[in-house]
């Protein structure tokens, strides 16, 4: 009740303890999340991704200035790849968002990815809903997106700005196939350097060809996140599109969707542990005769679910 | 089933000095060793270093300073810890310290100070063998 409490109260040490249970998945943490869920949902949630060095967090740390001079309250999430030769990490996020550390408005979180395919840590899920039941009023993930990875920050965010930075050469025919799908807003950061407008030039075009319809058409901004300049716009563009989501009743079904794909993964993820745990030798035995062809695969699932519905 | 157990630490750059070669080889040694390393860059108050420490659930604090100023910015990080009622995170020093200083330091409460020359490996150890959390 403790941490429920903590976490109620605005307690930042409560917020700071609890994320870490979530990550080292400590029963005390899922007890926690259960008691909270109902304290969720009043946060806008929004992802910042793009390539490593683009600018993220320099951008991040803007916005959430922007937003705490609107009275708004900001937590931030962000996310770094963890080794996956030795396990550890280096979270540099902190180092541009240095003007936020003491703000009481602000807490900020720096997550390793931790194993989890697809950018996103599996606990920084979890740690929204902290944030949420702690009552930002927005919440910004900041996650590394090169490729597919990106993706994955749809299924948390409510909406996805995508930044991208001139002179990457190739790097927008590289990485379009995944950001296509998930930009509703791109910012074309460091665009002081030589090159800002054939960028925009690119991404405009990659729009024009791209099949999908567009609710909204994807604004692209140019910006320098260590000047400040187009914050102002990026911070307007943002707060429109999350009115206009809302408005349209967009970001209720997006939400809903969220909702079910969250629970599908959580009901499959347990109940294929459970099957393993209990049916383990049975499955064994059946993968035997698979081997020797004693039985094929079919039959053999065919037993298994009826070993399952009879057993018990 | 729980996660296994990771070392977080931050790396913290208090005073005015102006490089971080030396914090930034720490960082990633500790990185290499299997720890999450928060580093937060130059010119850190320490209010903002026991905030940020607080904010990140860390379980070590790494100092390393310079700028000669380490025996008024270190005990007033480790009085702000206190005043927040953290009595478990583990904090050490590193840099430009002369010897005759350590007593003081250690008294305050910093666990343990690493002089210049001192193998990382040495610091990881410590570190493992004595993280509170
Ligand atoms: N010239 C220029 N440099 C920038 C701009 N935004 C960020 N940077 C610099 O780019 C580097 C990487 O920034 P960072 O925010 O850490 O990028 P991230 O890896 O995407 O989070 C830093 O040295 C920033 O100071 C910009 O708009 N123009
Ligand atoms: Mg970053």
């Amino acid at each position: 009740m403790e941490l429920v409490e903590g976490i109620l109260k605005k307690d930042k040490k409560t917020a700071a303890r609890l994320i870490t249970l979530i990550e080292r998945e400590d029963p005390k943490a899922i007890d926690a999340l259960k008691k909270l869920y109902k304290h969720t949902g009043n946060s806008y949630i929004i992802g910042i991704t793009g390539p490593p060095g683009a600018g993220k967090s320099s951008l991040v740390n803007e916005l959430a200035k922007k937003m705490r001079a609107k009275g708004k309250t900001v937590g931030i999430i962000a996310v770094d790849p963890t080794s996956p030769f030795t396990g550890g990490a280096l979270l540099g996020d902190r180092i541009r968002m240095q003007d936020l550390t003491l703000d009481p408005g602000i807490f900020i979180r720096s997550m390793a990815s931790r194993g989890s395919l697809g950018g996103i840590a599996k606990a920084a899920y979890d740690a929204v809903n902290v944030l949420d039941a702690f009552g930002m009023d927005y919440i910004i993930i900041e996650t590394v997106g090169v490729g597919q990875t990106e993706i994955d920050i749809v299924k948390v965010a409510d909406m996805v700005v995508v930044v991208l930075v001139p002179g990457l050469g190739d790097d927008v025919q590289a990485i379009k196939a995944g950001i296509m799908e998930i930009a509703d807003i791109f910012a074309v950061n460091k665009s002081d350097r030589e090159g800002a407008d054939k960028l925009v030039t690119e991404i405009e075009m990659m729009l024009d060809l791209s099949q999908k319809e567009f609710d909204l058409k994807p604004p692209i901004i140019k910006t320098v996140a260590t000047t400040g300049i187009g914050i102002d716009e990026l911070e307007a563009k943002i707060s429109e599109h999350l009115s206009y989501i809302q408005n349209k009743g967009l970001l209720e079904q997006k939400r809903k969707e969220k909702t079910r794909e969250k629970f599908m993964e959580l009901i499959k993820f347990h109940i294929s542990k459970m099957i393993f745990q209990e049916k383990g030798d049975i499955i064994e035995t059946l993968l035997k005769d698979i081997s020797n062809k004693v039985i094929d695969p079919y039959t053999a699932m065919e037993k298994l679910l009826q070993s399952i519905i009879k057993g018990e | 089933m729980q996660g296994e157990r990771t070392i977080r630490v931050l790396i913290a750059k208090p005073g005015l000095d102006g490089h971080d070669r030396g914090a930034k080889v720490i960082a990633r040694a500790l990185r290499d060793a299997g720890m999450e390393v928060i580093y937060t860059g130059l010119r850190q108050t320490p209010e903002q270093i026991v905030e940020a420490a607080i904010q990140e659930d860390v379980d070590v604090i790494g100092l390393s300073i310079l700028s000669g100023a380490h025996n008024v910015l270190f005990p007033r990080i480790m009085e702000l810890l206190r005043e927040r009622g953290i009595d478990d995170i583990l904090v050490i020093g590193g840099g430009v310290i002369p010897h005759e200083d350590i007593p003081f330091l250690k008294e305050c409460g910093i666990a343990e100070i690493f002089t210049p020359g001192t193998p990382i490996s040495q610091i990881i150890d410590f570190i493992k063998n004595n993280v509170k959390k």
